[in-house]
């Protein structure tokens, strides 16, 4: 008894060794790959990495954020393997080696129950801007409208005014009584509490405590969005300093191919595949 | 009684040992204290620093008493950094919440001190101690579920300066009310039974006597909660609105400065970094000058 115990411990020492021989076998892939940028690509990019991590547990994916601009100068001064980014790059940027990961659209979001189920890019731009005040202008009860945004420097904020508030030219600055939430589910709680507010988020943050409207009359689907009918559409990359080599090269062809799309979906993004 | 010879050696040892603690606790009590007024030092000194590029770029009248606050236009607009609706705004909440704060917490410390019967008060203590505790995360969140949608059905957003300062109410009563009652209740007895025994009614001991006895300890539960009012960040972001406009009622959202800086770190960089410590750099000015303030009436208060 007393003996046995006292040999007792060695059962997970012994199982740990036969474990990580175990797991050594047949894997030639190790090494380290380091990503950051788009706070927006974060979380998708963290669920890739847990996947890849378990495929080939000598491979350590580390993922930071820091937001868009700070992946462009990371990947480009050599601090990271792979930046990330959720909007193109800019002319006065270093050109850097994309690759395209997935394709994020950004829902106009109301309440449930809001009789107003459609609008046209251009009313966003003017609700936004702060032109169109009252709801009963585009179809709505006669209200005051809420307008609940994004905090300044926001990859989600800026993807929204380059693509709405911008085009056409000239720019339009978000009207300034909007009321700012510092996530896309601040900006969903606040949304789903309030009947007259209007807000914008991610894809992948919609359920059914906000209801996504139709912009131009189409639906803000995956679907639509793919099929480039939804106008509100941004593209999220991968980012490279020269084309990829080795590990960085096997990660993000992980991150193309279908295993790796399939979360994209999953996560209520839309597939480039 | 074993080796009676050695005891005096023994109890020197002892002294000698009790000695050096003494001396050697005394040292580590100094080091803390030097300490903490150096990484004070160290921080006022940090912030400044940080702040000065966005200070020189802007300019400080611009930065004080500009009303825009725009660090990334869109199109080709440049930005700009003028903070005053924030500095409005962290004025009007902290305001609006002692206004609420003072009249309740004096009265409720009262109540504790003076009036309310032993058991109610061996209930009603503890619970205010513990609302000290509360993170002030979960304040918010209570506001943004229970305060936001009962202020927008009065109009408005709902997440506006009201919000705010109700949850920042009840954030800074329960200082206000503990401290306040402590000095309630270290007014001697003889000032009551004074004022008692030359006819004076309850009310009138209590507003006359106990109260101005008690007072440089009142207003330094004040002078705290206005300090945990203006540096409120977290509860703030979650319930005050956060718009760039200059509230016209207690309906519309405000954007205090501390909630400011909270809102917008995470993307910052650059000239825009710098400003939010600029900013940083004001509310510290602010809490300087709410201490000194009180310093001043406390003197005055211990001289009368």
């Amino acid at each position: 008894m007393k003996a046995s115990r006292k040999w007792a411990f060695l059962i997970p020492v012994v199982l740990l060794v036969i474990g990580v021989l175990l797991a050594g076998c047949g894997k030639e892939l190790s090494g380290t790959v380091t990503v950051a940028g788009s706070t927006t690509v974060q979380p998708l990019a963290e669920l890739l990495a847990d996947d890849y991590m378990q495929k080939h547990s000598d491979v350590q994916v580390t993922i930071g954020g820091g937001g868009t601009s700070v992946g462009i100068t990371s990947v480009n001064n050599g601090t990271v393997d792979i930046g990330s980014a959720s909007r193109d790059l800019k002319s006065d940027e270093p050109q850097l080696v994309k690759h395209l990961l997935a394709k994020d659209g950004i829902a106009i979001i109301v309440k449930p129950g809001n009789p107003v189920s459609g609008l046209t890019k251009a009313q966003v731009r003017d609700i936004f801007g702060g032109v169109i005040k009252n709801w009963k202008d585009v179809g709505g009860p006669d209200h005051a409208i809420n307008v609940v945004v994004r905090e300044s420097g926001s990859g989600t904020r800026t993807a929204f005014e380059e693509m709405v508030m911008a085009k056409p030219e000239p720019a339009v600055a978000i009207v300034n009584t909007a009321l700012e939430q510092n996530s896309n589910g601040g900006v969903k709680q606040v949304v789903g509490g309030d009947s007259y507010a209007i807000g914008f988020i991610s894809f992948g943050y919609i359920d059914n405590t906000v209801k996504a409207l139709s912009i131009d009359g189409v639906e803000a689907t995956a679907v639509n969005a793919k099929s480039g009918t939804y106008p509100i559409v941004r593209p999220l990359y991968f980012l490279t300093k020269e084309a990829p080599t080795g590990l960085m090269k096997e990660f993000i062809d992980f991150c193309l191919s279908d295993e790796g799309q399939a979360v994209v979906v999953d996560e209520g993004y839309v597939s480039i595949s | 009684m074993p080796q009676a010879g050695r005891l005096p050696s023994g109890l020197l040892e002892s002294m000698k040992a009790r000695y050096l603690i003494d001396r050697s606790s005394r040292g580590v009590l100094l080091i803390c204290a030097t300490v903490s007024v150096v990484i004070l030092l160290a921080i006022a000194v940090f912030i400044l620093q940080r702040s000065l590029p966005a200070l020189g770029e802007i300019g400080l009248l611009d930065f004080l008493l500009g009303t825009k606050w725009d660090p990334n236009p869109v199109g080709d607009t440049p930005p700009s950094y003028g903070i005053l609706v924030m500095i409005v705004g962290t004025v009007l909440v902290t305001l609006g919440a002692l206004v609420i704060a003072i009249p309740l917490g004096v009265g409720c410390a009262v109540l504790l001190a003076d009036i309310a019967p032993h058991r109610f008060r061996q209930i009603l203590r503890p619970a205010v101690e513990l609302l000290v505790g509360i993170p002030s995360v979960v304040y918010g969140l209570v506001g943004l579920v229970l305060i936001v949608p009962l202020v927008r059905q009065i109009g408005g957003p709902g997440l506006s300066l009201a919000a705010g300062i109700i949850v920042l109410a009840a954030m800074i009563l329960p200082t206000v009310i503990s401290i306040s009652e402590d000095s309630i209740r270290a007014v001697p007895r003889i000032y009551r039974e004074g004022a008692l025994a030359l006819g004076a009614t309850s009310w009138q001991t209590m507003w006359r006597v106990v109260l101005p006895a008690a007072r440089s300890g009142i207003a330094a539960s004040i002078v705290l909660g206005m300090g945990r009012a203006v540096g409120e960040a977290m509860a703030m972001v979650l319930v005050i609105g956060m718009a760039k406009a200059m509230p016209n009622s207690l309906l519309d959202p405000a954007r205090p400065m501390a909630p400011g800086i909270a809102l917008e770190t995470g993307y910052a960089g650059g000239i825009h970094l710098s400003a939010l410590f600029a900013i940083g750099v004001v509310l510290f000015l602010f809490i300087v000058t709410i201490n000194s303030i009180a310093i001043v009436v406390f003197k005055r208060g211990a001289r009368a």
